[in-house]
């Protein structure tokens, strides 16, 4: 099985390079872009073949390993 | 005082760590390779600075997950003494020994310079060799030091006297031209609730002798051995 895991910086935490990149859009005049947060996108391919367990299993690297939960979030999507 | 000093693959101020230890406190360091899944008995583990596993991931994660930092962990929660300092003070927060995290600075730029740092509590075990609001100037060169933590946790550190320094101008001010990284409340080093633990991001051993440009971070290595001898 795949997993995509997606993580993001939680709602109020600064995210400085997202700024960045919004102050770069505007200057390529990319106008009405309120607002940017970058993030990590992270591919796994898994040996699992039932989804409930690849979902759990996964939900516990991100907790361990993949995200830290102090300051983003992650969302899994199993395929 | 017997010390250990921790290295990772790409730390790069273990050697400054381990001269300065060696020079003050009259032992050479044990040093551990972060494989290592014994530590010999010592009073003060360190984790230097660096830029352990190339910053993959977060910085510090792939060290906080690495067999000595269980060791380390378990030292810590016996009591034993532990510091962090710079790519150390992320480590520790990657392990949860202590709160918040360390983000990219807000300028997005590396910073290498000298920052002054106010003792926000010499009654520790890191910094009772400096007087209380003594302002210090000491070396920061990071990337990721722009430190957080939400509301309620900071709360808890200013509530407990857990802030050990915050960045100031020279006279002492904690304002935000003095805030090199964007850090909350401009915090500079932060200690854990048992008062064991202490991370932080600018360098204490790089200025421990006169050819460094001056001695301000000595008496964090002599609050050490005042407290633990």
């Amino acid at each position: 099985m795949k997993a995509r895991v997606h993580i993001t910086l939680k709602n109020g935490v600064l995210d400085p390079q997202g700024k960045a990149i919004q102050h770069a859009l505007t200057a390529l005049d990319f106008g009405g872009v309120d607002d940017v947060r970058q993030g990590k996108y992270i591919e796994l391919d898994l040996a699992e073949t039932d989804r409930e367990k690849a979902l759990a299993s996964v939900e516990d690297m991100c907790k361990k390993l993949l995200s830290n939960t102090v300051i983003e979030n992650y969302v899994i999507e199993i395929e | 005082m017997k010390s250990a000093v921790i290295v990772f693959p790409a730390s790069n101020c273990d050697r400054d760590m381990i001269v300065a230890l060696e020079k003050i406190t009259g032992h050479k360091p044990h040093i551990i390779w972060h494989q290592d899944e014994e530590i010999p008995d010592a009073d003060l583990i360190a984790l230097p600075g660096g830029f352990s596993f190339g910053d993959y991931l977060r910085c510090g994660a792939m060290a906080a997950r690495s067999p000595a930092i269980q060791k380390v962990i378990e030292h810590a929660n016996r009591g034993g003494n532990v510091i962090g300092i710079c790519n150390g003070f992320q480590v520790l927060t990657e392990t949860g020994l202590l709160p918040g995290a360390l983000m990219r600075n807000k300028s997005l730029k590396f910073i290498c310079k000298d920052v002054n740092l106010k003792v926000e509590n010499n009654d520790t075990a890191f910094t009772n060799a400096y007087g209380q609001g003594q302002v210090i100037t000491i070396p920061m060169a990071h990337h990721d030091g722009n430190y957080f933590a939400d509301d309620e946790t900071l709360k808890e550190l200013e509530d407990d006297g857990r802030i050990a320094f915050r960045y100031v101008d020279k006279a002492g001010q904690a304002t935000a031209e003095a805030n090199p990284n964007g850090s909350r409340n401009n915090i500079a080093g932060i200690i854990n609730r048992r008062k064991n633990i202490l991370g932080m991001m600018p360098h204490p051993e790089r200025l421990i002798e006169d050819a460094q440009g001056g001695i301000d971070g000595l008496g964090f290595f002599e609050s050490m051995i005042n407290a633990i001898n």
